[in-house]
C-alpha cells in the first residue's frame, strides 16, 4: 500500500484520486507485479492513495474504497482490475454509496486486456499495467459528474394502423390497462387480413 | 376486430390521418384528423336502407374492383365500426335538391351532409407503428399480361373470388365468362426475388398462400386441375411442410420453373404458359383457364409520412428498420416507438400477431415504470461556437439533432433521443459539440499518458464498448496470447473517434494506431460505424498527402465474440509496428508539427 499525507488538496487544486490495484487472487497478480503498479500509481499526479487489494469486487474490497473516500476525501476513483463491462456497475454503485457521483469512476482493465493475454511476459505485462493505470488516472482527473435525468412517461399509446398487427397490439395494451388510441386510415379496421378468407396453417376464417 | 371495437380502453379513430407528431419518448404530442364520414357512426345501425336508394355506383375497393358499391356504403359486412360512410367526391349532392335520397331513407336520421373533419390532439407515451404493407402491382411484367388478359388475376383478387363473402359468393369462376375453370395455374414469386423487376427480397407469405389456395380449390372443387409454377417452395414454418405435402397428395402439380410468357387464346380466352421445367430441362407449354399471380408484399406507398414524423429509418427494401436485427427486433431507433406486422417486413398472420404482442410488451415495459432515466452520456452543443452548418444533423443515426441553417440557429440536441454514440462530436469540424463522459480532453489525456514514455513501442487502440472492447475481453477470457504493446482506449462507439485523436497519437510518436468497431450490421448505434469508415478513408487520404504511410492507421471490425480475431489483429498490427522506423516517426512528427 502506498499512501500520501491526506491533509488537504492533492497539491494543485485538481481532484483527489484514489487508485485500487486488484490482484484478483492470482488472476492478475500471477502475471502482473501489482505492488509495483500500486507503488507507481502513488507517484502519479493527483493520486493521494494507492493500494493493492486481493479482490476489489468483494464486500471487504468495496468497503476499503468507501472508507478511503471518506477518510481521504477522494473525489475520483480508479479501480484497476477486470473489464468495466463486468464490474463497472459494481464500483459505480459502491462509490455512489460513499457519496460520490457514479460517473467519477474509471477502470483500468488489468485482467482481460493484460494479465490473461500476456501470461508469458510478466515484465511487459507489468509495464502495460503501469500505462493502463496512468491513462486511467489521467482520464479520471478530468471526469465530471453526470446526471441521469428522469423523464415521465404518459401511460397512453398511439397505434398507427388497424390491421391484424395493430389490433393485436391495441388489445394487449388495452387489456394491460393502458388507454390506446387506434388510428386507421380507412373507414374500418381490419386491413388486408379482412380481405382474406381462410388463413394458413389452420385454414380457418380470418375475421 | 369486434373486440377492439368494443374495448373500453381502446379509442377507435377510423377514416383518419396522422398529421403531426412531436415530442419524444414518454411525451409524444400527436395531431390526428378524423375525416368526416357524413354518417353518425354511433347511431348508424348498418340497416342498408340508404344504399338501396343511392343512385351512384362505383367500383368496390374492398373487392378490388371485382364488384361495385354505392357512394354511401359499408366497406364490408363485418366492418368495425359497423357504420356506413359517404364518399363525398362521389355523392351527387349535399342538398335535397341535388339528391338527398339517403338522408330521406334513413329513419334514424344519421346522415349529416355538413359533418366536418375533426382534429384530435393526443398525448401518448409510446407509439406502435403497424402501418402494414401493399401487394405488388404486376402490371409492369408485361409478358404476363395482367390487366390485358382478364383471366390473369393476382393472389389477393383470387382471395376475393373464392371468399363466400366476395363478389361471387365464393363460387370459383373466371372473370371472362363466369364459368368454373378446369385448370388454374399459380405463378410464384411475382415481384419477389428478382433484381430486375419487382423486389430482390422473398415476400415470405406467397408460397404458403398458394399452398392454402390449392387446398381450398381441392376441398370445394376436386375436379379442378391446379398447377403451381415455382422456383423454390419455402414451407419453413410450423405445420407448413405438412400442408405442402397435403397439397401435393391432393393432386396439385408443382412444376419447378417460372413461366417466361403468357399468351391468350383470343377465342377461348384460355391462357398458354411457356415454361422451362428446370428439373428436367424440358421446354413446356401449358394451356390453362385461369392464372393466379402470387404477388409479393411491398412497403406502403405512403409510409414516408410516418417515417418522417417519427424520424424512422428504412432498410434497402423500403420496410422500416428495427434498432437491432437480433436484440431489438421490434424497437425503432426512435425511443418509445415499436413496430408490429408487415410495416417492418412481410410476414404472415401468426408472425404479425407475435410481433404485435412483442411490441405491446416492449411498450408496456416502458410505460409500466411511469418514468425512465435518460442516457447521461449524450452530446452537448457549445452554442457560441456552433456555425449551424448542419453536418451533425446528417450523421446522427437517431435524428436527435435539429439545426436551422437559414436562420443560423445553433444545433439543438434532443437529449431524450440522443443515444450517446458521439459521431456528431467527431464529425463537427469546429469542435462545437462535446460528448459527456467522453470529452476530447479526457481522451487526449489518455493518449498523452500512454505515450509519455517509449511511444514508438506503443500501439494506440480505440475500441468501441459494445463489440471491439468486448472482443478484447473475450480474447482475455479465452487466454489468447498476443504481444503486449497495445493499449486500449474505450469509447462507446467507433463513431466517437475524432481524426484529431489519431493525428495527436502520431504527433506524440506512436508507431501505429488501430481503430476498431462493430461489424456493420451489428453497430449498436444503428449505422454510426459507417461514418467511422468514411472518416478513416478521408484520414488515409490526408495522411498520404502529409507523407505518412496510411498503413500505420488500421481499421478493423471485431465483434464481441471474436476474441480469436482480436488476437490475430493484435499480432498483425504488432508486425506492422516493427516495420515503423525511428526516422519515419520523426518525419511524421515534423510533418504534423508543421501543419
Amino acid at each position: 500500500m502506498s499512501e500520501k499525507p491526506s491533509n488537504g488538496e492533492s497539491g494543485n487544486g485538481a481532484p483527489r484520486v484514489g487508485v485500487y490495484v486488484c490482484q484478483c487472487g492470482m488472476n492478475i497478480a500471477g502475471t502482473v507485479d501489482c505492488e509495483a503498479v500500486a507503488e507507481y500509481a502513488s507517484g502519479l499526479e493527483n493520486v493521494v492513495v494507492a493500494r493493492t487489494n486481493k479482490y476489489s469486487c468483494s464486500e471487504p474490497g468495496q468497503q476499503i474504497i468507501k472508507d478511503d473516500i471518506r477518510d481521504h476525501k477522494l473525489e475520483r476513483v480508479v479501480v484497476a482490475s477486470c473489464s468495466p463491462r463486468l464490474h463497472e456497475v459494481t464500483f459505480r454503485t459502491a462509490i455512489k454509496e460513499a457519496g460520490l457521483n457514479p460517473y467519477v469512476l474509471e477502470m483500468a482493465n488489468l485482467r482481460e486486456h493484460c494479465s490473461w493475454v500476456h501470461m508469458e511476459e510478466p515484465e511487459a505485462a507489468t509495464q502495460k499495467a503501469r500505462d493502463l493505470v496512468s491513462m486511467a488516472v489521467a482520464r479520471a482527473t478530468l471526469l465530471e459528474e453526470q446526471i441521469e435525468a428522469v423523464i415521465p412517461i404518459a401511460r397512453e399509446t398511439l397505434v398507427i394502423g388497424g390491421g391484424i398487427a395493430g389490433i393485436q397490439s391495441a388489445l394487449d395494451l388495452a387489456n394491460a390497462g393502458y388507454k390506446v388510441h387506434l388510428v386507421e386510415k380507412e373507414p374500418s379496421i381490419g386491413g388486408i387480413m379482412a380481405q382474406i378468407d381462410k388463413t394458413y396453417p389452420t385454414m380457418d376464417c380470418s375475421i | 376486430m369486434a373486440d377492439a371495437g368494443r374495448h373500453p380502453n381502446i379509442e377507435l379513430i377510423t377514416n383518419a390521418n396522422i398529421e403531426n407528431i412531436s415530442g419524444y419518448v414518454g411525451n409524444f404530442n400527436v395531431t390526428v384528423t378524423k375525416k368526416a364520414r357524413f354518417v353518425d357512426e354511433n347511431e348508424c345501425t348498418a340497416c342498408g336502407d340508404c344504399v338501396d336508394v343511392c343512385p351512384e355506383v362505383y367500383p368496390d375497393e374492398f373487392e378490388l374492383g371485382l364488384s361495385s358499391r354505392k357512394a354511401i356504403y359499408q366497406p364490408f359486412p363485418q366492418a368495425v365500426p359497423s357504420s356506413f360512410v359517404i364518399n363525398m367526391d362521389q355523392c351527387l349532392g349535399t342538398t335535397p335538391i341535388a339528391c338527398g335520397k339517403c338522408a330521406d331513407a334513413c329513419e334514424k336520421k344519421c346522415i349529416d351532409y355538413d359533418m366536418q373533419d375533426e382534429v384530435i390532439q393526443l398525448e401518448v407515451g409510446t407509439v406502435i407503428v403497424a402501418t402494414g404493407m401493399e401487394v405488388y402491382d404486376p402490371t409492369e411484367i408485361d409478358e404476363y399480361g395482367y390487366r390485358r388478359y382478364e383471366n390473369v388475376v393476382t393472389s389477393l383478387e383470387f382471395e376475393r373470388l373464392i371468399n363466400s363473402g366476395g363478389p361471387t359468393q365464393g363460387h370459383l369462376v373466371r372473370p371472362t365468362d363466369y364459368e368454373m375453370p378446369e385448370t388454374v395455374a399459380f405463378i410464384q414469386c411475382v415481384g419477389s426475388r428478382s433484381v430486375k423487376r419487382g423486389n430482390p427480397y422473398c415476400s415470405n407469405i406467397c408460397c404458403m398462400n398458394t399452398v392454402k389456395d390449392s387446398l381450398m380449390i381441392k376441398d370445394h372443387w376436386p375436379e379442378v386441375d391446379v398447377k403451381v409454377f415455382y422456383m423454390d417452395i419455402r414451407a419453413f414454418g410450423k405445420g407448413f411442410e405438412d400442408l405442402y405435402r397435403q397439397s401435393k397428395n391432393r393432386g396439385t402439380k408443382y412444376i419447378r420453373g417460372i413461366p417466361g410468357e403468357i399468351r391468350e387464346d383470343p377465342e377461348t380466352k384460355n391462357l398458354i404458359l411457356t415454361v422451362e421445367d428446370t428439373l428436367t430441362g424440358e421446354l413446356q407449354e401449358h394451356e390453362v383457364d385461369m392464372v393466379v399471380l402470387a404477388v409479393g408484399a411491398v412497403p406502403r406507398h405512403d409510409s414516408a409520412v410516418v417515417k418522417k414524423l417519427l424520424t424512422l429509418s428504412t432498410t434497402s427494401d423500403g420496410f422500416f428498420m428495427e434498432a437491432h436485427p437480433k436484440l431489438l427486433p421490434v424497437d425503432a431507433a426512435t425511443k418509445g416507438v415499436f413496430f408490429a406486422g408487415c410495416a417492418e417486413s412481410p410476414k404472415d398472420i401468426k408472425e404479425s400477431v407475435t410481433q404485435a404482442s412483442a411490441a405491446a410488451s416492449r411498450a408496456n415495459v416502458l410505460m409500466a415504470q411511469g418514468q425512465i432515466s435518460s442516457e447521461a452520456i449524450t452530446s452537448v452543443v457549445a452554442e457560441e461556437i456552433c456555425s449551424s452548418c448542419g453536418l451533425c444533423v446528417d450523421v446522427c443515426p437517431y435524428h436527435a439533432i435539429e439545426v436551422d441553417k437559414a436562420n443560423k440557429i445553433p444545433a439543438q440536441i434532443n437529449e431524450a433521443s440522443c443515444a450517446g454514440c458521439g459521431t456528431c462530436a467527431a464529425e463537427c469540424p469546429i469542435q462545437a459539440i462535446g460528448m459527456r463522459h467522453f470529452e476530447d480532453q479526457q481522451i487526449f489525456a489518455q493518449i498523452d499518458a500512454m505515450l509519455e514514455n517509449d511511444p514508438e513501442d506503443k500501439i494506440v487502440v480505440f475500441a468501441c464498448n459494445w463489440c471491439s472492447y468486448a472482443g478484447a475481453d473475450t480474447a482475455g477470457t479465452s487466454r489468447l496470447q498476443y504481444p503486449a504493446n497495445a493499449r486500449l482506449i474505450r469509447t462507446m462507439c467507433s463513431g466517437r473517434v475524432d481524426q484529431r485523436f489519431i493525428l495527436h497519437a502520431f504527433a506524440k510518436g506512436a508507431s501505429m494506431v488501430l481503430l476498431s468497431g462493430c461489424h456493420f450490421a451489428d453497430c449498436h448505434y444503428i449505422s454510426a460505424n459507417r461514418w467511422t469508415q468514411r472518416r478513416v478513408e478521408r484520414l488515409w487520404d490526408k495522411m498520404e498527402k502529409k507523407g505518412i504511410r496510411p498503413e500505420r492507421l488500421q481499421l478493423e471490425w471485431v465483434s464481441a465474440a471474436e476474441g480469436q480475431k482480436f488476437a490475430t489483429v493484435m499480432r498483425a498490427v504488432e508486425d506492422l509496428r516493427t516495420q515503423v522506423t525511428a526516422a519515419e516517426i520523426q518525419a511524421t512528427q515534423e510533418a504534423l508539427a508543421n501543419a
